[in-house]
């Protein structure tokens, strides 16, 4: 008989749970379900940003130049006449591409980093733990400044630093929760008859970490998101004429600002919306999913 | 103590080479050469002499190892960072000039961050589950989310449209007028220190609602003494040291703000210095203000574990 099917299978969620997740969650959490609402309308914002704009994002209009709110341009224009709406916009998109590409990436590096060495543990973990910690003992904006100025900035340059920055960061979370479920009494089971790491650490361990690994890469989107936009503010993240939610508070737009106060206003609530919903979301979900993790963050 | 304290200081070592090494590598490969920026800058005719003179000068002509360790040499025998490649001053210099700067704004806005955060996350554990409870904690996660830049910008912009009040520009350092040099930063350390409290804030109230289940809490209940008493010095003295090592992992996040808050108040400090640096590839102070930045991390983190000896007499260091 093969190793395989005298294992005993590892607990898993059921199929249809998600519509049950959800009921619970509006039931129990409904501060964190709003926030998942306004999550999923910033996705859709996002994903349907060309359907959604009224104008393009770097459609310049000169008879229009800093005109406040109105009908025609809810969110006002700014100093070249473009409609800030549909900047606000497409800046959901960018930060629905970040966002997302940072935190899989990010999660993907840290369950793998976490999950190797949590399982093996002796020297691999020491030395890779030595090396999580000096890394995180060096402030992070200072870091990405340093490596930003030497790839350059774009955003795939971002997408690649940011997800490289939050997976070694976040590996610690996972490899915690690695060391929990290693010694549950299924992993040893499926050691004795002679399951192979890579067969344990994919059918066992990746699993039962499932609920922790939702919940940091709920709260990576949010945090992307924000990093991104404090890199493109500092004029280091992505380029103009992009229009990221960071980098319209900053540069040549800041000179017009006390003309058109809403120039400030709007992308930073936006920003602001967006990751308390998703910190919120995140919460919840840890609540729910995770209760050993509550209080972390 | 003394014994932990060496051994401590014994392991920074290894850990700062290492950094060294890397920082020094990485900012090696910023694109765009310093000399062509130099060159193009001070209108040099470019040809190839002058620019080997200029290298030369700068000791850019030597091989990358000789260069790291020259540098990482100066540094330990006698703290010396090198010479910025613009000013041609000691990025030294620079360093004792700005850091006090950045000092200033960091301790200020931690300051202000523990007074905020610390009283409130006590209020809101012995209140629990009241309206005062869910009002400060739904703070606390709104200014979680609050880009520190974003309300940076709008204390410039909405006070200067409606009262006509905009930050002073003029810098004072803190030597010159200590009163003054504090007033003018504190707009920034209170942007900073809000941002900051809020995680401080729910580790407290997390902390302090362990703390007041335990059964020496009820045990002074119990003896009758007053809230005050039994909440502060038997509950959050003892609630204190989760909070202390949070803070401790707050350093670099502190750090992080004050790059933007120099930035948007223009507050001549190590984040500016940086910045500036970075977009002028001067090498010698991008890596000096990495390594001072990561040898105070660090040093702070080491009297973040000394202090659990003042908070706890349990804890003791061998």
């Amino acid at each position: 008989m093969s190793a395989a099917a005298l294992e005993p299978a590892a607990p898993a969620l059921p199929r249809n749970a998600l519509l049950r997740f959800l009921w619970r969650l509006f039931r129990t959490k409904p501060l964190g379900a709003v926030g998942g609402v306004i999550f999923a309308l910033f996705l859709f914002c996002g994903v349907f940003a060309d359907l959604l704009a009224p104008y393009g994002f770097n459609q310049i209009s000169p008879i229009n130049r800093l005109k406040p709110p109105s009908l025609q341009f809810p969110f006002g224009t700014d100093n070249l006449g473009r409609d800030l709406l549909s900047r606000c916009l497409y800046g959901a998109q960018l930060s629905v591409i970040i966002g997302f590409c940072v935190a899989i990436l990010g999660t993907a590096i840290s369950v793998l980093i976490g999950v190797v060495t949590g399982y093996l543990g002796g020297k691999v973990d020491l030395v890779a733990q030595r090396f999580v910690d000096a890394w995180m003992s060096f402030p992070d904006l200072v870091i990405l400044i340093v490596v930003v100025s030497v790839v350059g900035p774009g955003t795939p340059q971002i997408i690649v630093i940011l997800g490289l920055f939050f997976g070694i960061g976040g590996s610690r979370i996972i490899r915690g929760a690695v060391v929990a479920v290693r010694e549950n009494m299924y992993v040893h089971a499926a050691q004795s008859v002679g399951a192979s790491t890579a067969r344990i650490l994919w059918r066992h361990i990746l699993p039962n970490v499932l609920p922790p690994v939702i919940v940091l890469f709920t709260t990576r989107v949010g945090a992307a998101i924000l990093a991104e936009s404090g890199l493109s503010f500092l004029g280091i993240g992505v380029p103009p004429p992009a229009p990221t939610w960071g980098g319209m508070l900053s540069g040549s737009g800041r000179t017009f600002m006390y003309q058109a106060p809403w120039l400030a206003l709007m992308p930073g609530l936006c920003l602001t919306i967006v990751v308390y919903a998703i910190n919120v979301f995140g919460d919840a979900l840890r609540d729910l999913l995770d209760p050993r993790m509550r209080g972390s963050r | 103590m003394q014994a932990y304290i060496i051994r401590r200081l014994l392991i920074l070592i290894p850990t700062l080479l290492f950094a060294s090494l890397i920082v020094f590598s990485v900012v090696r490969m910023i694109p765009g050469d310093v000399i062509d920026l130099m060159m193009s800058q001070n209108d040099i005719a470019a040809d190839k002499k002058s620019r080997e003179q200029l290298q030369a000068a700068l000791g850019l002509d030597q091989p990358m190892l000789v260069q790291y360790l020259r540098w990482i040499g100066g540094i330990a025998l006698q703290g010396d960072f090198g010479r910025s490649l613009w000013q041609n001053t000691p990025v030294t210099e620079q360093l004792a000039q700005r850091l006090p700067v950045t000092f200033e704004l960091g301790l200020f806005a931690l300051t202000i961050a523990l007074l905020v955060a610390i009283p409130i996350g006590v209020y809101s554990a012995i209140r629990q589950d009241t309206a005062g409870d869910y009002v400060t904690r739904s703070i606390s996660l709104l200014m979680l989310a609050v880009p520190s830049f974003w309300l940076g910008t709008m204390v410039m912009v909405f006070p200067s449209i409606w009262w006509g009040w905009s930050p002073q520009v003029k810098f004072v350092p803190f030597g010159e007028d200590p009163a003054q040099s504090l007033v003018q930063m504190a707009v920034p350390a209170v942007i900073l220190g809000f941002a900051l409290s809020a995680v401080t804030m729910r580790m407290t109230r997390t902390m302090m609602l362990e703390v007041l289940r335990q059964d020496y809490i009820r045990t002074a209940w119990a003896k009758g003494l007053d809230e005050k008493l039994v909440v502060l010095r038997h509950a959050l003295r003892n609630a204190l040291i989760p909070v202390v090592t949070l803070v401790g992992l707050q350093v670099p996040i502190l750090i992080g703000g004050t790059v933007i808050m120099e930035q948007i108040f223009v507050i001549p400090g190590m984040g500016l210095l940086l910045l500036d640096a970075v977009s002028q590839r001067d090498y010698p102070i991008v890596t000096g203000v990495f390594m001072v930045v990561g040898l105070a991390v660090m040093l702070i983190n080491l009297l973040v574990d000394l202090s659990y000896g003042v908070l706890d007499p349990k804890v003791r260091y061998r």
